[in-house]
Parts: structure tokens; C-alpha cells; sequence
């Protein structure tokens, strides 16, 4: 953004002070999500910069708390680091086993939530579609209701259903929470769509269905998959819902997380956020490229 | 072909037919009753999804908070008694209808159960029961002088009453415990002592502290939104990363590099005792207070507030700003009365989100707030994992959830449900 | 196509994988547990072949009541204060355990003698140890000796913020003796209105200084930390955290209150017959007195007290730092279970209500 020639020597100032504030607002945005990064190696039990980290001396920096993340809760984390052992981090460490539940559940109700949410999608998103608006809202309430009543809800259904306590009852709970993600990016890509591409492809003989897998959803495919990927870190990032109706079985990360953060935030926590962080890196990456490659798709080029 | 005159008559009318010969008109009414049937069967699996795994459970979640049995379950006789004397005093009766149940009572082990009950209404009589059924087996008419002389506290009318009003299975109760109100020695209702006023001050923190999250949501996201709306859009997506990246990136690990910044020995307190700034014995208490919420939700929500401003900002014209300058306005002037107004729907999307959000919040406040900094969601949790006074958390569930659904249809309103975008 | 295939299996393997021989057991984390996983659980998986599985919670009386009352019981062992079992056995929501199938003493003497009789109060529990709260102190923080519950509540002479536990047993208790009331006339204090207020307005002279916890595992670390220089803790972690740690706390023993922890069965639970078995295993005497060389809590059996010696360092005697030593118990109160059977539920929604004013 350049200054008009014709700026007053007041607005030169006050456009360098609204670009150092911009800057001011960036760093407190990312700043924290980076901070944890370089203290997740500090060879200390501390959260601050030791004297050491801050010269860049190596022995400052360790990966021991990466380490204690393959070690805790094994039950020989001291034997020799051969296939036992890993065996052993395999099935027995903590945080290991947090990540499969975590992968496990973020996996089955990501498919749930994209499934049914693509197909609902598909009707909201027809003109003819009736009450168009009241089933939209509904739709869109689990991002809205507070988590504790959605929690507590499902605590006292789940009880008397028997599905608290159980892999299905967690996926379904997370699928639920995860479907508005999956209703707000596809009915947007499907907003941008052109139906009368779907009258020419009758028009050359296809059948709806063909149509739909030939047509439509390589269209929208780029949405559908940034609604799936919004659906797992609804369900990879979430906690009070297994807080209620889960049991120890059901230990996924963020639990194991609230269970050390409330506990003592040692440095091992700092190191699965490092991990978490660069997971949603990736994960955003990938999404701003579906994004770019929608709109080329759709004929709009971004500059 | 049985030509009436009724079809004939419709033909006259000028009514077109199809090739298989029905009206045309009814032919499209028909396909059109198609098309929305078709339509909605593709909503329906999700939409009964929904109804069974969410809308359901929460709404029977909610009649916990207007039904509850506890005490005309466990205390039949005394709660036939109050059905048929509406308006007495508890005689002698009474007595013995209170000593059977408490002999069934401490039978089935329900005495506590339902001292809790009745401990709601009027606090510090759950032990009457406990101990009074403790030594129920001993007691021998008259029941009233008896009862009396294990403890007199059985004397109390607020106590009747508040026994009387629990007999009925469907019950206000809660709400009013819920605003703060409880039941006097005379049976009415008025305002709780103060020392056991919590839940008006509670929701009035919630909206507060809501609001002031939201204003500086505001605040930090207004210019970068508008920062983001004005570059080349090559610049303008790199810098968008970095509003992304926080929205993307787990609740619990922003939370925890808050907790890990804001603590006594944290980042910020030993950059400053670095460098000078605070003495070692001076160091700031941001975290597990007011302060901590603040700092870490406005954080965490602000990307809520940018991402809306930001499309909104992007679709206004330029041209509109360099008109108001070059008719005279000065850039103050041209920005207040010219810009400011065409965002207003991206900061009415961006205020009423956040705030939705900043409402209910429970996590973020649990960890770093404290006793000052904790929200009603955390309450409506300690009743529900600590205290277990479950209908109470489903009453103070309720009014949260009835503020939420205004504040959506307000949203819904102004916005439109299908214009929420997500970055 | 496989993966797929292998995730459906672990799912569905996972959720009907209770048949396999086990039993869950619920104990209060950190330190604590893991005196338990080495003492008891280890062993007792090694001899009977039946998984423990444990679990953590900051008081389990609280989820197990939960649990029952919602017909959803997940956890078959909990591990649980004296006044919260005899409260919920009241309440019938544990299961009676009959006290003379407890394994004897190796002397013959047979468990209803063995146990203390102060922790055999109720039928549905069975106790494992003694442990007190105790105030600690960052001995780097402090300027001075603090040496009585007075200084605890005096924030001139030993500035600095406060941690206590975020429940109103025990500190109401330290609140009345550190305000001058005799340690036998605590608990009639306390039962008057009176006595409560006085309790209340002693807190509220430092309320604004103090950072709650909940978890038994948090003070260590909030006096590591620095973000309190005193608190109230759970005398095992201040040990664990001075010996393994070498952390520079110490203990004011004065007016430390004395409880019983015990194991107890949820109605309903899973896995009543493994659950029995494990109560059984887990305190007879040797157990109990294993339990003590990894955490300063002291056995709630008479037989297991001699055979108490080093802690698992192999160096440190752990008499004199047991909640029980006499040095120890000249001030000590015994919790009064009665009293916080009947009045808890009152006071934990006064103490509520305080809380957020």
C-alpha cells in the first residue's frame, strides 16, 4: 500500500505508525505459537531462556523431553534400544498411545462428518431445497452451543445409551462437533458452482449419479477435502467432550495434554506442542493450496 | 379416453399437456415436489444425525433442570402429607410421616441423597437428615417432641418449606437458585444471602469480561483486517498465514504458551527482571486472575474477528475514499464517515462471532483464569463433575444456551448462517 | 485398503477389549500413584496375571459418586478419604467389603486387630494409609523460617503468594488453629455458624494472595515454579519432591492434619471380583510397607510399621519424615470424619460461594 503523493507530512507519520502497530498486532499473534518452539529443546526443566540457549551454546539444547514423550509409560524405557524396545514404545508409552487414539477417532469421525455433510450439502445448497434456513441453523449449532452443554448433554445420553465410555461414542460425538466445518466449506465451494454445467451434462445423456462423480465432485472436490481437514482438528484438538464421555481407554492427546498441563507443564508438553504445531502447519498449507487450486478450477486466478 | 368436461374445460382454459398427456402444470407442480423431496432426503441422514446425537441429548440434558425427583422418590409418606394438607403447619402427623421415611430412608441409604436435595434450598440442613436418620430407630412417639429433641433444627419453617416445594417432582427451583434467590423462613422467595450470591455476579463477569474481549478483538483486528485489504494480494495471503496459523493451531497448545508467557518465572516477567524494567520481588501476576483470560482469549478469538473483516474490507472500492478526498474531506474525516460505515456488516460478524464463542468459553479460562478469571461454563462444569447438582447445571446450562441462541438469530439476522466463512 | 482394514480391527478390537482380566483402579496421580503402580500394581499383575489399569483423578470420590449416579461405572477400584467413604457408604454407593477376609498379619493376628482401628470405621473401605496436609515452604523463596500455620496466614512478615487446595477440609481446620483456636476445639468451632465465619474471615485476610490448586500434584510444582513461596500440600509430594528432586522445600509439621486414604468398590463396579482380589493383595502387610519406601505415607497396617525402612534411594530413613513420627504428631489433628461426613456438602457450597466473591 503506497501513500497518495498528496499525503500531509502528519499522514506520512501516522501511516509508519499503523505499520509498526500492524506489525506490533503479527507478533502477538504468532509469537506465542513460535515461543515454544526453541524452549521444547531447552536442556532444563524451565520455561524461560537459560543463559545458554540465549549464546546458542549447545548444551543448552537438548531433545530429552522428545525423548521422555517415546519413554513415558513404558514399562522398560531403560533396556537396549532394539525392535523390543520400540515394541515397547509401541504399545505402552503414554503420549504413543494418545497419538493412535487421537489418529484413530479424528480418522473414523472425519469420514462420518464428511460423508453426511458432503450429501447434506449437496440438497442445502439446490434452490428447491425446503426450510432451507431452519435446517441450516440447526446444521451449524454444534460450532455454536457452548462445549460444556454439548459435554454434558452427551454425558447423560451416552450414560443411559451405553455408548459413553466407548471408541463409537467418542467418534460420533466428535463427528457431530466436526459437521459444521464440513456444511460451511462445501456449501461455499458449492455456491460458487455453475448448475447449468449439470443441465449440459444431462443434456449429453449422464444419469444424476454419473453426473455427481464425473462432474460435479471434481468441482468441488478442494472444498470437500479442506471440510474434512477442518473435521479432524476438530476432533484432533478436542477435549472436553472426552473429558466426559470417555474413559482411560479413550486417552487421546489433548487429554493427555490437559491432564499434564494441570498437573505440571513440563517441558514434554512444550514438546508435543512443538509437534502439534508443525501438523498444523502442514495442515494449513495443504489447505491454501486446495483453496488456490479451487479457484483455478473455478476460473478465478488469484494475483 | 374418458374426456369429461372438466378436462375439456381445462383445455379450453389453454393449459399445455405433456407428451403422456397430463397437464403440464400439474406435471411440473410434480416434478417440482420431486426435486424438493430429493432435495431434502439428501439433508435428511445428517439432519437426524444431529437431532439424535445432539439436539436430543441436550434437550434432555435441559429437563434436568425443571424435573427432579430426588425427594418425592425417596420420601413418599412426608410428600403424601403435603399433598393433602396444602396450606398446615407440619403437626404431629407430619412427624410421623417424616419418621417413616427416614426409617425407609436409612434402609435404602437415601438420606443423603435427599439432604442434598433439600440442602440446595436452604444450605446447612443436609446433616439434619444424616444425623437425624442416624438415630431414627430409637425414636418413639409423639414424633414431633421426639424429632425436635434430636435436633431442633427440624423446627425451622424455611426448612418446611423448602420441603414442600421439593415434593413436586417439576420444579422452579433451580432457576431461582440460578438468579440468586432462595426461600425465606416465611416460605417466600426473596434474595439469597450475600455471602451465597454467586450466579448473577458470575454471568455478569461472563458478559463483561465477553465484551471486552470482544472490543479488543476489535481493536487489534480493525487495522490488520484492514492492513490485509489494501496490500497486493500476493503480500496480502503471506501475511494472511499468519492469522491463519493461530486459528489452525490446537486451543490447548495456544493456551499453554499463554500459561508458559504469563507465569511468575514466565517469558515476559523474566525478560523484564532481565532487563531491568521490574524488580525481582515486583513481578507481574497475569496469569490465574482476569488478566490471564483476557490476554490469552483475545488471542486465541482474534483470528474469529480479522477473518470477516477481512472479506468485507476486501469488496470495498477505493474509489469511494479518494472521492471523499478530493471533495475536501481530510483523511480523518474520510475514514470516519466514508470507510468505517461500509464495515460495519464485517465488524457486526466479527463482534457477535466472537462474543458467541467468548460466551462459552471453559478451557482456556480453567487453566489460566484462576478464581477471579473463571466464566460461567466453568461453574456449569463444577457442578457438574464436582458439586453434582446436576439440575442446577442444567439451569444455569439453559439460560447460557438461551443467551447463545439470541445472539445467533441475531447473527443469523445481520450475517446469514450460509455467509460464515472459514478463512 | 489394508490400513483401513488394520484401523477397523484396532477400533472395534478396542472397544470390546474388556474381556480380558482386569481392573481399573483410580488413585490421586503423580507421586502418589506411582507409589502405588510400584508397590501394588506391578506385583499384583506379576502373581495373578490380571491388568491394572490406573487412573488419575485430583479427588476420585468425586467422579466415582458421579459415576454410580449416572449408572455409567467405568472404575472398580478408588482410592479414597476416610470422610468421603464413610459419606458415600451412607449414601449406598459403595460396595460392603467384609474386613475378616482380609489376609492376617504374618503373626497370625487377624486384620479386623491388625488395621488401625481409627481407619475401620466403615464397612464399604478398607484404609491403605496415613497422610497429612502439611504447609511447605520453597526454602529459596522464603526470607526466614516460617514454623507454625500463623505464618502461613502472615503475609508481612513472609511475603509472597499462597497456594491451598481449592476445597474447604483441612484449611477451614488450619484457618481456626492459625487464628489461636486449641486443636481439640477445632471441630466444635467449626460446628457453630460462628466458628465457620471466623474460619471464613481468617481466609479472607490472605484470599487475595492465594493460588488454588487441585490437583495433589500441583503444589511442588507451584513452589518449584516460584509462583507461590508457601502452600498446603499432601506431605508424600513435598518428600518425593525434596528427595528425588532434591527441590529445596521444607515442611512445617505444625498443626498438620491427619487422614486415612482407603480403597473402596463403586456400586456396580465392572469388575467387582478382580477389585476384591486386588484390595486384599494390595493391603496386606507387605504390600503397605512397600508402599512406604516410595512415598513418606505411612501404612495403615500395625505389622507393616516394622518393616518400614529406606526409601527406594536406598539412603534415606524414612521414619522421621512419615506424617506419623512423634517429632511430627505433637500438634497433628486427626481429621474428624464425622464431622466433614455431615457438614461437607455445606461447607464445599459456602467455601463455593466465598470462592467467587
Amino acid at each position: 500500500m503506497a501513500l497518495p503523493i498528496y499525503a500531509s507530512p502528519l499522514e506520512r507519520l501516522w501511516h509508519y505508525v499503523y505499520l509498526v502497530l500492524c506489525g506490533l498486532i503479527f507478533f502477538f499473534l504468532i509469537a506465542p505459537i513460535l515461543v515454544i518452539i526453541p524452549l521444547s529443546f531447552n536442556a532444563e526443566p524451565y520455561f524461560t531462556f537459560t543463559q545458554k540457549m540465549l549464546t546458542f551454546d549447545s548444551e543448552g539444547y537438548s531433545t530429552r523431553w522428545y525423548e521422555n514423550l517415546l519413554t513415558f509409560g513404558m514399562l522398560e524405557p531403560g533396556a537396549a534400544r532394539d525392535n523390543s524396545w520400540w515394541s515397547d514404545v509401541w504399545q505402552n508409552a503414554a503420549w504413543v498411545k494418545a497419538a493412535k487414539n487421537s489418529v484413530i477417532i479424528g480418522f473414523f469421525s472425519t469420514i462420518l462428518a464428511t460423508s453426511l455433510g458432503t450429501l447434506a450439502a449437496l440438497g442445502l445448497s439446490r434452490p428447491e431445497m425446503p426450510y432451507q434456513k431452519a435446517i441450516m441453523a440447526i446444521l451449524i449449532s454444534p460450532m455454536i452451543v457452548p462445549i460444556i452443554i454439548t459435554a454434558t448433554g452427551l454425558f447423560f445420553f451416552y450414560s443411559a445409551t451405553g455408548l459413553a465410555n466407548s471408541y463409537l461414542g467418542v467418534v460420533l460425538a466428535h463427528a457431530t462437533l466436526g459437521i459444521p466445518f464440513v456444511i460451511i466449506t462445501v456449501t461455499a465451494t458449492l455456491a460458487g458452482f455453475d448448475r447449468s454445467l449439470l443441465r449440459a451434462s444431462a443434456n449429453l445423456g449422464a444419469g444424476p449419479v454419473r453426473t455427481f462423480f464425473k462432474v460435479q465432485l471434481p468441482l468441488i472436490t478442494p472444498g470437500v477435502v479442506s471440510g474434512a481437514l477442518f473435521a479432524f482438528v476438530t476432533s484432533f484438538d478436542e477435549v472436553v467432550v472426552v473429558l466426559f464421555i470417555g474413559s482411560h481407554e479413550q486417552q487421546t492427546i489433548p487429554r493427555q495434554m490437559w491432564n499434564g498441563i494441570r498437573e505440571q507443564i513440563s517441558p514434554s508438553i512444550l514438546a508435543v506442542a512443538t509437534l502439534l504445531v508443525i501438523i498444523s502447519i502442514a495442515l494449513l498449507t495443504t489447505v491454501e493450496l486446495l483453496r488456490r487450486r479451487s479457484e483455478r478450477l473455478r476460473g478465478m486466478s488469484p494475483t | 379416453m374418458a374426456d369429461t368436461a372438466a378436462d375439456m374445460q381445462t383445455d379450453i382454459a389453454g393449459a399445455l399437456r405433456t407428451p403422456d398427456g397430463r397437464p403440464l402444470k400439474q406435471a411440473l407442480a410434480q416434478a417440482e415436489r420431486r426435486a424438493r423431496i430429493r432435495a431434502f432426503l439428501l439433508v435428511l441422514p445428517l439432519l437426524a444425525f444431529v437431532l439424535l446425537t445432539f439436539i436430543i441429548p441436550i434437550g434432555q440434558m435441559l429437563s434436568r433442570s425443571v424435573l427432579n425427583d430426588t425427594f418425592s422418590a425417596n420420601m413418599p409418606a412426608l410428600t403424601q402429607w403435603f399433598s393433602e394438607n396444602p396450606d398446615a403447619e407440619p403437626d404431629e402427623s407430619a412427624f410421623e410421616a417424616l419418621v417413616t421415611d427416614l426409617r425407609a430412608a436409612k434402609e435404602a441409604r437415601t438420606q443423603g441423597a435427599v439432604g442434598t436435595r433439600i440442602n440446595y434450598e436452604v444450605p446447612g440442613t443436609r446433616s439434619l437428615f444424616t444425623s437425624t436418620a442416624r438415630r431414627v430407630d430409637g425414636l418413639e412417639p409423639p414424633y414431633r417432641e421426639a424429632v425436635l429433641d434430636v435436633d431442633n433444627g427440624w423446627e425451622r419453617r424455611d426448612l418446611w418449606a423448602a420441603m414442600r416445594s421439593a415434593a413436586k417432582p417439576v420444579t422452579l427451583n433451580f432457576y431461582q437458585a440460578a438468579v440468586d434467590r432462595k426461600i425465606t423462613p416465611e416460605g417466600e422467595f426473596a434474595r439469597a444471602d450475600e455471602q451465597n450470591r454467586i450466579y448473577v455476579t458470575l454471568f455478569t463477569r461472563t458478559f463483561v469480561l465477553s465484551i471486552v474481549i470482544t472490543g479488543l478483538c476489535l481493536i487489534l483486528g480493525f487495522p490488520v483486517a484492514h492492513l490485509l485489504a489494501v496490500l497486493p494480494m500476493r503480500k496480502a495471503s503471506l501475511l494472511l498465514i499468519l492469522v491463519l496459523l493461530p486459528f489452525w493451531t490446537s486451543l490447548l497448545v495456544r493456551t499453554t504458551s499463554w500459561m508458559v508467557l504469563l507465569q511468575g518465572q514466565g517469558v515476559i516477567n523474566n525478560t523484564l527482571v532481565g532487563l531491568g524494567i521490574l524488580g525481582d520481588d515486583n513481578r507481574l501476576a497475569m496469569m490465574y486472575n482476569q488478566t490471564g483470560t483476557i490476554i490469552a482469549m483475545t488471542h486465541i478469538l482474534l483470528p474469529f474477528m480479522i477473518l470477516p473483516l477481512y472479506s468485507v474490507m476486501k469488496t470495498i472500492p477505493p474509489s469511494y475514499a479518494r472521492a471523499a478526498r478530493s471533495l475536501g474531506a481530510t483523511s480523518w474525516t474520510t475514514f470516519r464517515r466514508i470507510y468505517v460505515p461500509q464495515t460495519v456488516p464485517g465488524i457486526g460478524a466479527g463482534a457477535i462471532l466472537v462474543f458467541i464463542l467468548a460466551v462459552g468459553y471453559y478451557i482456556t479460562p480453567a487453566l489460566v483464569g484462576g478464581a477471579t478469571g473463571t466464566l460461567i461454563s466453568n461453574q456449569i462444569a463444577f457442578h457438574m463433575l464436582s458439586s453434582l447438582n446436576w439440575s442446577l447445571a442444567a439451569a444455569l446450562a439453559a439460560m447460557l444456551l438461551a443467551a447463545v441462541l439470541v445472539l445467533y438469530w441475531v447473527y443469523d439476522r445481520i450475517v446469514g448462517i450460509d455467509n460464515m466463512k472459514l478463512g | 485398503m489394508k490400513k483401513t482394514l488394520i484401523l477397523t480391527t484396532a477400533l472395534t478390537g478396542m472397544a470390546f477389549a474388556a474381556s480380558a482380566q482386569e481392573v481399573t483402579v483410580m488413585s490421586w496421580g503423580g507421586a502418589y500413584t506411582k507409589s502405588q503402580v510400584e508397590a501394588y500394581h506391578k506385583p499384583f499383575t506379576a502373581e495373578t496375571g490380571i491388568k491394572v489399569n490406573s487412573v488419575d483423578a485430583d479427588n476420585p470420590a468425586t467422579p466415582i459418586k458421579a459415576q454410580v449416579e449416572a449408572g455409567n461405572i467405568t472404575v472398580d477400584v478408588a482410592d479414597i478419604e476416610l470422610a468421603d467413604a464413610v459419606r458415600l457408604c451412607d449414601e449406598g454407593l459403595l460396595e460392603v467389603i467384609d474386613h475378616s477376609a482380609l489376609p492376617a498379619a504374618p503373626d497370625g493376628t487377624p486384620a479386623t486387630e491388625d488395621f488401625l482401628p481409627a481407619g475401620m470405621v466403615s464397612d464399604c473401605a478398607v484404609p491403605s494409609i496415613v497422610w497429612s496436609t502439611v504447609v511447605a515452604y520453597n526454602t529459596n523463596n522464603v526470607s526466614g523460617t516460617p514454623t507454625t500455620l500463623a505464618d502461613f496466614f502472615d503475609t508481612t512478615t513472609f511475603p509472597g503468594k499462597r497456594g491451598a487446595r481449592k476445597d474447604p477440609t483441612a484449611l477451614l481446620e488450619m484457618a481456626l488453629i492459625a487464628d489461636g483456636v486449641p486443636a481439640d476445639q477445632v471441630y466444635d468451632t467449626l460446628g457453630t455458624d460462628a466458628g465457620v465465619d471466623r474460619a471464613f474471615a481468617k481466609l479472607d485476610t490472605i484470599k487475595s494472595d492465594i493460588v488454588w490448586w487441585e490437583a495433589g500434584a500441583q503444589p511442588p510444582q507451584l513452589l518449584a515454579d516460584g509462583e507461590v513461596v508457601m502452600t498446603t500440600a499432601y506431605n508424600g509430594r513435598i518428600f518425593n519432591a525434596q528427595v528425588t528432586e532434591g527441590q529445596p522445600f521444607d515442611i512445617i509439621w505444625d498443626g498438620q492434619i491427619l487422614d486415612f486414604d482407603l480403597f473402596v468398590i463403586p456400586k456396580g463396579a465392572p469388575n467387582k471380583e478382580e477389585a476384591l482380589k486386588f484390595i486384599s493383595y494390595a493391603t496386606d502387610t507387605q504390600r503397605l510397607a512397600d508402599q512406604a519406601a516410595w512415598i513418606s505415607y505411612g501404612p495403615a497396617r500395625k505389622s507393616s510399621a516394622p518393616l518400614v525402612g529406606l526409601f527406594n534411594d536406598g539412603k534415606t530413613e524414612m521414619g522421621p519424615h512419615m506424617p506419623t513420627a512423634p517429632e511430627n504428631l505433637k500438634t497433628a489433628l486427626a481429621n474428624d470424619f464425622e464431622f466433614w461426613a455431615d457438614r461437607k456438602v455445606e461447607l464445599t457450597e459456602r467455601f463455593n460461594a466465598w470462592l467467587l466473591q
